[in-house]
């Protein structure tokens, strides 16, 4: 090995797609070998079949849908006012004052702790549950995107006035498409983390979702069911990532990420 | 052919200082006519102040004092009507080659089809067929300057503003920039403003060459550059040549050893 040497495809997914073997079969070893009893961790087979009968009998696609459904929602509330506002901020010097002490301050609210409060506005229904990862992905959202879209870079912006664009067309042409790739990858980031408060909403106060299934599951002592609602939850984030990949490459060849 | 005339009146600019430090004067009150259809070099010490002078110009920078007037009227901010070729790159990232030089042609809102048109002859001109729908990471510097020079052309400007833009290509690619813009400027007779550091390309390319002395930036001379057009790479070997390149040397040795001990 030396450093920063690139690696090819095959050695990348074979090395990838290892890891994840060594860590089923040791997790696979401390199971069967009884070293780790079911009550605390289910082995891996058990943990499949926990999963088969959750689909199967339970319903659990339902739960599944219904807390993609929350993420996806809230998390597109949030972006859908988030990221106009961060392009505002980023642009217009006076609009970045105005917000950004606020936002600042709010960022560090942690969107879990609103969940009481929460309750109390808006009761146990969806609206709490969206408001949750609105809370969780809003703030976060605005900042990097101003702070993405303040970045621009200066002699693009003065190329655009010495061709003849005023504020408008600087904004729509040269600020927004050069913080496009970048606002994406911060969408990517900000939709994973939307995935640990919605879990978290669904812990308190809820009636249907992969949370409150894994919650259900601990008063039975089910390891087998809260790991596979814990997997599933991986496997989703692993596709939503990899399809975001794959449409910022669709969308911006000329970025070659 | 432009037939605008563009005059600098006792432009001077000063920077604040950062911090307590003192403010800097960068261009000391500095006076230029540039006629219609004439191609100036600005040459001098980097540091200088020249490239501040052409951002005044282009309007991307405001005079401390002074004023600059393209045929009576007041430059005030950038616009369409002085274009400018930047020395870094900055043709847009996620614009074609074709895109980018129809940026200006769109932004005047330019029917489609005519845009097409434009930019079809910019592309000829400057030797970029075959490249019109790369990306700019795929191209060369020199490829990136001939879009960045198209671009501005495509716009029509009244007058032409160059700030080093062949400063950063290797040697034999700028002499071959060199060339193409002479043939463009040969063909079109618009006013250019160009500045420099390298006293071959001025004397090569302009019809007079303006010296700029050491910070803070004053005219220090204006040399004429008697050698008829069409010129051609020939001509850089020639007698009448050196002899300008001789005086102009002299004129710009003192500067440099100035900036670089004031530096």
């Amino acid at each position: 090995m030396k450093p920063l040497v690139p690696v090819s495809t095959g050695a990348r997914v074979i090395l990838g797609v290892g890891f994840f073997v060594l860590f089923v079969a040791g997790w696979g070893a401390v199971t069967w070998s009884g070293w780790v009893p079911p009550l605390f961790l289910a082995s891996p087979g058990r943990t499949l079949l926990a999963g088969w009968s959750l689909l199967t009998e339970f319903g659990f696609a339902g739960d599944i849908g219904i807390t993609i459904f929350r993420v996806v929602g809230g998390f597109l509330i949030a972006a859908a006012i988030g990221v106009p506002l961060g392009l505002m901020m980023g642009a217009f010097k006076p609009v970045e004052a105005f917000f950004e002490p606020f936002i600042s301050f709010a960022r560090y609210l942690p969107a879990s702790a609103f969940i009481p409060l929460l309750i109390l506005w808006a009761g146990v229904g969806e609206a709490q549950k969206l408001s949750v990862i609105f809370i969780g992905s809003f703030f976060q959202i605005v900042i990097m995107v101003a702070v993405i879209a303040g970045a621009t870079r200066i002699d693009l912006v003065e190329a655009a006035y010495t061709l003849g664009a005023r504020s408008r067309g600087i904004v729509r042409r040269v600020i927004i498409p050069s913080a496009a790739p970048q606002v994406m990858e911060t969408l990517r980031l900000v939709l994973g983390w939307a995935w640990t408060y919605v879990i978290v909403a669904e812990l308190i106060g809820a009636t249907s979702g992969i949370g409150h299934m894994i919650m259900d599951s601990q008063r039975l002592l089910d390891t087998g069911q809260m790991i596979f609602g814990i997997v599933v939850i991986g496997v989703i984030g692993l596709v939503t990532d990899f399809l975001f990949k794959a449409l910022n490459r669709k969308l911006f060849p000329w970025a070659a990420i | 052919m432009s037939n605008k005339t563009l005059r600098i009146a006792g432009v001077t600019r000063t920077f604040p200082g950062q911090g307590r430090a003192a403010p800097t004067l960068a261009l000391q009150p500095t006076n230029l006519t540039v006629e219609p259809g004439e191609f100036v070099a600005i040459l001098g010490p980097s540091g200088c102040g020249k490239s501040t002078l052409l951002r005044i110009v282009a309007g991307l920078d405001r005079p401390t004092a002074g004023q600059v007037t393209l045929d009576d009227a007041p430059v005030v901010a950038p616009g369409p009507d002085r274009g400018m070729v930047f020395q870094s790159y900055t043709l847009f990232p996620w614009l074609t080659v074709a895109q980018n030089i129809r940026f200006g042609l769109a932004e005047r809102g330019m029917p489609e089809a005519q845009q097409q048109t434009v930019a079809e002859k910019f592309i000829a001109r400057t030797g970029l067929r075959g490249f019109e729908n790369h990306w700019p990471r795929q191209l060369s510097g020199g490829m990136q300057q001939r879009t960045a020079l198209a671009r501005a052309l495509a716009n029509d400007p009244e007058i032409l503003l160059l700030d080093e833009p062949f400063g950063a290509l290797d040697h034999q690619t700028r002499e071959l920039m060199q060339e193409l813009l002479l043939e463009i400027w040969e063909a079109d007779r618009k006013t250019v403003l160009f500045v420099t550091h390298d006293i071959d390309e001025a004397i090569f390319l302009a019809n007079r060459v303006v010296v700029m002395s050491a910070r803070p930036g004053r005219i220090k001379a204006e040399v004429p550059v008697p050698l008829p057009y069409p010129r051609d790479w020939t001509m850089k070997t020639a007698p009448d040549f050196a002899a300008l390149k001789a005086r102009l040397m002299a004129e710009i040795r003192d500067e440099v050893r100035k900036a670089a001990t004031v530096a």
